[in-house]
């Protein structure tokens, strides 16, 4: 078993906030990773990584004018790993009952404290067998720049296949019929992961 | 197998064929109209011909704003998918999987498979499936265009129907015919008698450049004779023929002259005086009357008494004048060639009759009006004979004659021996293979009772018309035959095979040739048979 990097701290059905157990620990935009309401195994992906101040009311302020690089600034104040966490947001992409995987939503949401991994190249190939997921992917009401996600994900997907630009070119004609009314917006994402 | 699959049925019906999305990996440029494909259904497959090819696009948006398929990335993302290749399928045969139908063999199409459906290009086994691999009784006669593929005729079919060979000139019939012939009388099919009027079948013809390609009887030896009529020309061809022709006047009937009308100039008056004659002077004997007759006093009497006008007279007269003077016409024949000829094609050895100079059309209506006439009647009677008893049946007997519309143009259809050997289809054993470049000449009944037709080009609307005389598809076929190519590719349809094609016939003149047709040299015949027993052990 990988190491956890950090535990849900909000949870919803087709999405959940983490926090990183390592300050700037967040995976990759797009990673794959799971998370569990204790029966249910759930696939998110990752995006929206933030890190900001423990204490909403305190602002950082600049430090580093007398050092040398920006490392010397966290050694000469020990205390700032702790004042400042790294959060993400992740999209549910898909669940696993027993052993069965599902790329749709789960039955319930994922536990506060559940724990959280990132998926390693066998799992991430195991569930990227079907795409079904772009569905969810493509169609997400989350804010902000969700054709970026989608081809992040299958950038970070594509390295964990044997053979990549197959794989690509499955996704890519998964997209082409769920995009077919809207050119445009495939033609960007196939610009992203294109090799 | 998956290399060879095309897409799926997305729509469709029966009358108006099926639909088939290409996959992404099919590429349009790939397709042909008239390649074979087959479509799998769950419970059967289908066979089916590529008649139409069309671009799709799954939205309109994408043929608005293009994506920009220089990118080959996103080129093979969007091709199958965004946009796509569509084709239309006309299904021909059903086949079905289990044990049954694989013995029955493929059928008509009577429904379409049902959605998605895959559909993949056919491939060798299909076809062979379809057109049968040789054996005793299928016959190779071409390839289908750009495949290594045997088309295979039945020639039991075949001969049970009559058969016609088309096209116009210099495109290849006489060529197919001999083929034909080859196999008929190789595989012991059938028994043939070949009216040869520019002596091309016997011993050798010719090719292009005056090239000589190998005659019937070289291929075929003892089981086929040579008759000629001219004994002369066969000599100085050095043609050693089986058999001197020579026809009595007794066996001139008066329906012979009735039939040479045209050709002869005769009037109407002049066919009847014929039969007035022969009345008067008894059937076997009324020619060499008619020729004797002087034309004095007497001769005035007998044409009052018969009332036969004077001038019908000299009209009769000019036209058998003209008759009397082929050689092979003689007033007391040495022997009795009908019968001769029957001896033959009862022994299983088929005739071919060569004509050599004479190609007068007059001498080619008339023998093989009166020959066949005589030869049907004999089996004609054996048949009937047989089918009160236990005697067998004659072989089959294949009349082939070139020059077709000669005999079996709408006037002399009905009256001809051979306008009645048409109709009757198989009933006595005597089946017609006619050659012909005009095709619109041959009476329209007599046509469609052809089983199978080989067609050249074309390139005369009536021609086609006639020739796909009440053919399905007929529309299709008619594009198909405009894009033959001048030689060799012949679209070829009805009972002997079970879908139209178009066939590059098979190579006739090499030595590689004769030996595919089987016909080895008895050296390489028993290095054979060694090989066979080695292998044995
Ligand atoms: N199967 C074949 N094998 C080899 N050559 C062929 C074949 N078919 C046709 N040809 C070539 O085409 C030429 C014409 O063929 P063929 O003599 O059979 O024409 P045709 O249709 O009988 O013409 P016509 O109406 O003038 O008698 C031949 O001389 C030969 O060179
Ligand atoms: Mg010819």
């Amino acid at each position: 078993m990988p190491d956890k990097i950090g535990e849900v701290i909000e949870a919803s059905t087709a999405e959940f906030a983490v926090e990183c157990y390592e300050l700037y620990g967040t995976p990759a935009l797009g990673s794959l990773i799971k998370t569990s309401d204790g029966d249910v195994q759930i696939y998110g992906v990752v995006y929206n990584a933030t890190t900001e101040s423990m204490d909403p009311g305190r602002r950082p302020i600049a430090r580093g004018k007398h050092e040398k690089n920006e490392a010397d600034i966290y050694s000469s104040s020990p205390q700032l790993a702790v004042l400042f966490r790294t959060n993400f947001q992740a999209l549910v992409i898909g669940h696993k009952i027993d052993s069965d995987v599902n790329r749709y939503l789960p039955p319930r949401p994922a536990r506060i404290h559940s724990f959280v991994y990132v998926l390693d190249d066998r799992e991430v190939k195991d569930f990227t067998t079907s795409l079904d997921f772009l569905y969810l992917l493509a169609n997400a009401p989350f804010a902000g720049p969700n054709d970026e996600i989608i081809a992040a994900c299958l950038r970070t997907a594509a390295i964990a296949q044997d053979d990549a630009r197959s794989f690509l070119i499955r996704a890519g004609k998964e997209l082409a019929v769920l995009l077919g009314a809207e050119p445009q917006r495939l033609e960007a994402i196939l610009r992203r992961i294109r090799l | 197998m998956s290399d060879n699959r095309l897409g799926i049925v997305v729509a469709g019906s029966l009358s108006a064929g099926l639909d088939i999305k290409l996959d992404g990996s099919a590429s349009v440029e790939d397709m042909a109209v008239g390649t074979y494909v087959v479509v799998e259904g769950v419970k059967s497959s289908l066979f089916g011909m590529i008649t139409d090819i069309s671009l799709e696009a799954a939205n309109q948006q994408m043929a608005i704003t293009p994506p920009n398929v220089s990118d080959p990335f996103i080129a093979e993302v969007v091709s199958g998918t965004a946009v796509f290749g569509k084709i239309k399928v006309r299904p021909q045969l059903f086949m079905g999987s289990d044990a049954r139908s694989l013995l029955d063999g493929p059928r008509p199409v009577k429904t379409v498979p049902s959605h998605y459906s895959k559909v993949r290009l056919a491939t060798e086994a299909d076809m062979e499936r379809i057109f049968g691999a040789e054996d005793a009784k299928h016959f190779h006669v071409g390839n289908p265009l750009d495949m290594e593929i045997k088309v295979c005729l039945n020639l039991e079919e075949f001969v049970k129907r009559s058969n016609g060979v088309f096209g116009k000139s210099g495109t290849g019939k006489t060529f197919l015919t001999r083929i034909l012939l080859s196999g008929i009388i190789q595989k012991d099919i059938a028994t043939s008698l070949i009216f040869d009027m520019h002596s091309e079948y016997g011993w050798e013809g010719t090719s292009e450049h005056s090239k000589k390609v190998k005659g019937l009887k070289q291929l075929l030896g003892s089981k086929l004779a040579v008759f000629t009529l001219d004994e002369q020309n066969a000599r100085r061809r050095k043609v050693s023929a089986d058999y001197i022709v020579e026809i009595g006047y007794d066996e001139i009937e008066p329906q012979d002259v009735e039939m040479l009308s045209q050709t002869l100039n005769l009037t109407q008056n002049a066919c009847e005086a014929v039969y007035s004659f022969a009345r008067e002077f008894g059937y076997g004997k009324w020619l060499s009357g008619v020729l004797a007759l002087e034309g004095g006093e007497e001769t005035r009497i007998l044409l009052d008494r018969l009332n036969v006008h004077e001038s019908s007279f000299r009209n009769l007269r000019r036209g058998l004048d003209k008759l009397s003077r082929l050689p092979f016409l003689v007033a007391h024949a040495r022997d009795n060639s009908v019968k001769r000829i029957l001896e033959y094609l009862e022994r299983g050895v088929s005739v071919v009759l060569e004509f050599g100079r004479y190609t007068d059309i007059a001498a080619y209506i008339l023998v093989a009006n009166l020959l066949t006439r005589r030869i049907y009647d004999r089996y004609r009677e054996r048949t009937e004979r047989a089918m009160g008893s236990d005697e067998t049946s004659p072989q089959p007997l294949v009349i082939t004659i070139e020059e077709a519309h000669k005999f079996l143009n709408p006037q002399l259809a009905n009256q001809t021996i051979f306008g009645t050997i048409a109709r009757e289809m198989r009933k006595y054993n005597v089946t017609l293979l006619v050659v012909d470049q005009r095709p619109s000449g041959i009476d329209e009944e007599v046509m469609s009772q052809f089983g199978t037709k080989a067609t050249y080009l074309l390139d005369n609307e009536r021609d086609v018309d006639n020739v796909l005389m009440g053919v399905a598809g007929k529309n299709e076929l008619r594009t198909v035959i405009s894009k033959l190519e001048n030689k060799q590719q012949t679209l070829i349809f009805g009972h002997a095979l079970p879908l139209p094609v178009v066939i590059k016939t098979r190579e006739y003149g090499s030595a590689e040739s004769y030996q595919d047709f089987g016909f080895k040299d008895a050296a390489v015949l028993k290095k054979k048979a060694e090989q066979d027993k080695d292998e044995l052990w």
